[in-house]
């Protein structure tokens, strides 16, 4: 059969006016609206649940385990975790919402379904719903130093960019959440990711206490850790960068390179037949 | 406007001597296959919507019908065959596609926390109605579904029908040229469904095309220009309802309550007189009863006569006699 070129309709050009197939911004756009409409609803619990754990963590450790561990890499023990917990905060507000919020809006919901039935594809709309939760993990992951910062951490000038960095973080934790969701064979199984990733994940990353701390091995697997990049880059960002930093930089964007491909890739399986 | 194209859709297939209309189709489906696995939801499927009427797609229960409606967004893809949707070819071009048609789909996914109007303003984003636009759109749709005084209600205050009105808006926002209303109307009440079919004669009055699914057949018979009916991934035939009632049921049906040698014996002896039947429950319904023998009515008793319906055709053609 030949092709008889790209048939036109006749009539006013239609809105969607790219080549087919190429990434659109106006989609990813739309998505983000719909987030907004939703969180004019929901911000006060949300607000509250992301600010106010990551605070507690940081208040009982800080104060209760500080006076016992003192000074830590030449710094007071709630400075040290203030910063490290940014990392945890990013954390919990991206990959609970990017599996959780995900599943639901594409299972239950079939929110999705309507969505797609419009000129998004299925990247675009991956893009836009990680982008909202990367936005919110940026802002809520700031909490945690903040209030380090009212139990005497200096401020300086690099804490501007703790912003940039919990965001591209929580860009790559939401799209892993958004990846896992779709792998999921149901709600329950996502027990087995909360439990057997998401809190090791976030006990071995340097938060707590630093990685040089533990055997080799596990060292080795911290590393692999994107939240570990991210704690030592936030760090960075307050204490003064250094030419590591370029490297947990790295790996904080490969992964989520990774990820989106990966979640694209899963969401498209699931949403398209 | 239809676009006043002489096409075949693709190149080595021309208009057939079958398609006496210029004009593009709006959906044009050739030979189209989708597979789930071992089972085969669309087998073969030919089916050209013309521009501007409204086409009641009717079937059973797996029929075809849903899977037909997903691919056409390309939600769903075809394993084998052509789409083409308003002239875009369907899943190469289908952002094109979608963003001149509206969908109705068959389970509710409006955003329940969001109001009635938040609900339209964002599928007026996903639809890119522009900026200046966007108001007027929203309101435009609110009156489409009659809720211009719950504009600032929750979506979770709604009653079933205003739901569903609100869904059908939501499709509406950017004024397509086509609509796809899968189902729309499953699960309402009779007065509720009878409100939608206003929205479906405004949507024809205004020169959109529409393809709709339905379990319901009166309402098909009622709103549409044409039907076409599905069973196991084809259409088995399609046509203007009173066409097909008259072609596959004749003017009258006339039922009959079998005697005591069972229905199975009557349907055999009327049968044996060229007719079709269909059971109605305990009845046997007698198909083009105006053609019955006299010799043979005066065996089967007094019966019921009468007009024959849509139903009788969908029950003749997908009940037994595929089977």
């Amino acid at each position: 059969m030949t092709r008889t070129g790209t048939p036109t309709a006749a009539g006013a050009p239609p809105p969607a006016a790219a080549p087919p197939g190429r990434f659109e911004f106006a989609p990813v756009a739309a998505v983000l609206v719909r987030e907004w409409a939703l969180y004019r609803r929901s911000w006060k619990p949300t607000t509250f649940a992301a600010v106010v754990e990551p605070v507690v963590m940081l208040l009982a450790f800080g104060v209760g385990l500080g006076s016992l561990v003192g000074i830590i890499n030449g710094q007071p023990y709630i400075h040290f975790l203030g910063t490290g917990i940014v990392a945890t905060s990013v954390l919990f507000t991206s990959m609970f919402p990017g599996l959780i919020d995900t599943y639901v809006r594409r299972v239950f919901q079939h929110t999705y379904d309507g969505m797609l039935a419009a000129p998004v594809d299925v990247r675009e709309l991956v893009t836009g719903e990680a982008a909202w939760i990367a936005a919110k993990a940026g802002v809520y992951g700031c909490a945690p130093m903040l209030v380090a910062v009212g139990f005497g951490l200096p401020a300086s000038p690099g804490m501007l960019l703790v912003p940039l960095i919990a965001c591209a973080t929580g860009f790559g934790f939401a799209l892993a959440g958004i990846w896992m969701s779709a792998l999921v064979p149901s709600i329950k199984t996502m027990d087995y990711i909360m439990s057997g990733l998401i809190t090791p994940l976030f006990l071995i990353a340097g938060t707590f206490f630093p990685i040089d701390t533990l055997p080799p091995w596990a060292q080795a697997v911290a590393r692999l850790n994107p939240l570990y990049h991210c704690v030592e880059l936030v760090r960075g960002a307050v204490f003064g960068l250094g030419a590591d930093d370029l490297g947990h930089l790295a790996g904080i964007l490969v992964f989520a390179a990774l990820m989106w491909c990966l979640a694209v890739f899963q969401m498209r399986r699931r949403l398209i037949d | 406007m239809p676009p006043p194209r002489d096409a075949a859709p693709s190149g080595s297939r021309t208009a057939g001597p079958d398609s006496p209309r210029r004009a593009a189709p709006a959906i044009a489906l050739r030979g189209v296959v989708k597979r789930f696995g071992a089972f085969t939801a669309v087998d073969g499927l030919d089916l050209d919507v013309p521009e501007g009427i409204v086409m009641g797609l009717l079937g059973p229960n797996g029929a075809g019908k849903s899977t037909t409606m997903r691919m056409l967004t390309a939600q769903s893809r075809a394993d084998a065959g052509e789409i083409t949707v308003l002239g875009h070819a369907v899943p190469r071009a289908a952002k094109r596609a979608r963003a001149l048609m509206g969908v109705v789909p068959q389970h509710d996914n409006l955003d329940e926390e969001l109001t009635v109007a938040e609900n339209l303003e964002v599928f007026t984003h996903l639809y890119r109605v522009p900026r200046a636009h966007r108001a007027a759109a929203v309101q435009r749709a609110l009156r489409i579904a009659h809720l211009e005084d719950r504009r600032d209600t929750r979506t979770d205050k709604l009653s079933g029908g205003m739901r569903r009105r609100l869904l059908i808006a939501r499709g509406l926002v950017h004024r397509p040229r086509l609509a796809l209303l899968d189902e729309p109307t499953v699960g309402l009440d009779p007065q509720v469904r009878q409100e939608l079919w206003g929205v479906v004669t405004g949507l024809r009055d205004d020169g959109v095309t529409v393809l709709m699914s339905t379990h319901y057949i009166e309402e098909a018979e009622r709103l549409s220009d044409e039907v076409a009916l599905m069973a196991k991934g084809r259409v088995v035939v399609r046509g203007a309802p009173a066409d097909l009632v008259a072609a596959h049921a004749g003017a009258t049906v006339e039922e009959f309550r079998p005697g005591p040698d069972g229905p199975d014996a009557l349907e055999q002896r009327v049968r044996a007189a060229g007719l079709a039947s269909r059971r109605t429950g305990a009845h046997v319904a007698v198909l083009r009863a105006e053609a019955l023998p006299p010799s043979l009515r005066d065996t089967l008793g007094a019966g019921d006569a009468r007009a024959a319906t849509l139903e009788d055709v969908f029950v003749a053609l997908t009940g037994e006699a595929v089977e």
